[in-house]
């Protein structure tokens, strides 16, 4: 008798074919449509081969711009990860001050709490005029746009996540002696440490556009500005590697923050019966 | 010394009356055992004493003075859940009252002073069977074994009351009656006042020295939340020998 589908699992080596099917898929159908464009028309510049695409990456990469003289790929990067750092820094140091306050503290509550819920309302890109008209065109209005992007919700994730902190061990800590500011050390950072890795993971896709949106709006440099930059000459082969390099970088800035989580927080591995 | 006294005490919510006309006279040292049906009020007298809550009306002493409007170090207590924390191992969770104490900043005790809490707290962890689980984290433990952490964390800052609610409800038997030779044992020990709900009668006669009863005396059939909970019963166990060592009549 053969089982229900959704009772057969791949193996180990299954899971690994599996998943890569739909990446060799892409790569296949993009090295078909290439090379039948590239019959038709050799300057063909939508879909350009892989030996073209090599070619602009060690250009980029390794070769210093002969107008600015720095390697663009990594001062762009640069650029990009300084300002997306920044924001997500501020932002985190936000969404603990003011979720453990809101959560933890009813007076902090009363005061902030519909104040914040209206403010996460607002669409960050609607803001992003003022941004400009305030801070200016350079490093900050970039910054505070990532910050007002995702600040709101890590606020409002963070204060739920300290309410849902069992009252009894909080109660608990009472009768151990501990005062507000030892509750706050011993019992919620830890409990909402890991919840805030993942908001953190949850966020940065976010972070990430609000950051090129910025950029390609008014930039000198970064990763947004290049591949905004290089649309008007329809220059595929420096934008689909620009594509996969912040989508690597996407995806390492997420696994580092997943291994923090496993090494900081020991608690959430061992027992998890 | 922890005499209890309680004084026509009420408690309601709204226009729903949960306890009502509580008066008591515990004498210091006296094991206490709540029983009686689900949601008469055990539970609630419990948290007021705990003050988790404030009564309505009346008031609660400790040796004549008017009960702290929170939680403190002089009242201990053991939940059924939710009791050790599990971010930290079985020997940070019982130091963790010592350190509240003693690093009014962070809460958190480093190198010689921690040396010294370590010390300290070995034998409340020897005394509740921990040693040999010093350095798990809540998760890996067992239910009873949970209970016995909960329990040497709330004795590590000596109060003088101890306050537990229905700490073995979640345990097999054999569990639950090796926890009741512990908590008699440490009972004995401390000297402290006890409060214990329990659902279990036979629990309650086995390890109090007093039993109290809650229950509804009135009820208004049209309109049940109109009358709450009292006490029906209070009943010293006058001819336990144990009662006569430890509690100060």
């Amino acid at each position: 008798m053969g089982r229900r589908i959704i009772n057969r699992r791949p193996g180990k080596g299954g899971a690994l074919f599996w998943g890569a099917l739909p990446f060799l898929a892409v790569l296949v159908l993009y090295v078909t449509f290439s090379a039948l464009r590239l019959a038709e028309n050799p300057n063909d510049k939508l879909l350009p081969a892989f030996s073209t695409i090599a070619d602009t990456v060690h250009r980029l990469a390794f070769v210093p711009d002969s107008r600015s003289g720095q390697v663009l790929l990594w001062a762009d990067t640069a650029s990009s990860l300084t300002r997306l750092g920044l924001g997500l820094l501020v932002s985190t140091v936000i969404g603990l001050v003011l979720g453990i306050g809101t959560g933890l503290i009813p007076y902090v509550r009363a005061g902030l709490s519909p104040f914040i819920a209206v403010l996460s309302l607002i669409p960050p890109m609607a803001v992003l005029p003022i941004l400009f008209i305030v801070f200016g065109l350079d490093e900050l209005s970039k910054v505070v746009l990532i910050v007002i992007g995702i600040a709101p919700f890590l606020v409002r994730d963070m204060a739920m996540r300290v309410e849902a902190i069992p009252s009894e061990l909080v109660i608990k800590a009472q009768t151990l002696g501990a005062n507000t500011w030892q509750i706050v050390t011993r019992l919620v950072l830890p409990s909402v440490w890991p919840k805030l890795m993942d908001s953190l993971r949850l966020s940065l896709g976010p972070a990430w556009l609000f950051l090129i949106s910025a950029e390609a709006i008014a930039a000198q440099d970064g990763l947004g500005y290049r591949i905004f930059l290089v649309r008007r000459y329809l220059a595929m082969d420096v934008i689909l590697p620009y594509v996969v390099w912040i989508t690597l970088l996407a995806f390492c800035m997420d696994w580092a923050l997943r291994y923090a989580n496993r090494r900081l927080c020991p608690w959430l591995e061992r027992g998890a019966s | 010394m922890s005499r209890v006294t309680v004084d026509n005490l009420w408690m309601e919510y709204g226009d729903q009356v949960v306890l009502e006309r509580v008066n008591l006279d515990i004498p210091s040292g006296e094991f206490c055992a709540l029983v009686g049906p689900s949601g008469c009020g055990k539970t609630t007298f419990l948290r007021l004493l705990l003050s988790m809550e404030a009564p309505t009306r009346g008031t609660i002493r400790v040796d004549g003075e008017k009960l702290s409007p929170e939680p403190g170090p002089d009242r201990g207590v053991v939940f059924q859940r939710y009791s050790a924390y599990p971010h930290l191992t079985v020997e940070e969770n019982v130091i963790l009252g010592l350190e509240f104490a003693r690093a009014p900043l962070w809460g958190k005790l480093w190198g010689k002073a921690k040396r010294q809490a370590q010390d300290e707290v070995a034998a409340v962890i020897h005394a509740v069977g921990l040693d040999h689980a010093k350095s798990k984290y809540p998760a890996e433990l067992s239910g009873g074994m949970q209970q016995r952490l909960s329990i040497a964390q709330a004795l590590v800052r000596k109060p003088r009351i101890l306050l537990m609610d229905e700490p073995f409800g979640a345990l097999d038997p054999g569990t639950k009656a090796q926890m009741h030779d512990l908590v008699r044992d440490l009972w004995r020990a401390e000297k402290m006042t006890v409060f214990m709900v329990t659902h279990d009668i036979k629990e309650g006669f086995g390890l109090g020295t007093r039993v109290l009863a809650f229950d509804k005396v009135r009820v208004d059939p049209d309109e049940p939340q109109a009358y709450g909970a009292t006490i029906t019963l209070n009943l010293p166990l006058e001819d336990k020998a144990e009662r006569a060592q430890v509690v100060q009549l």
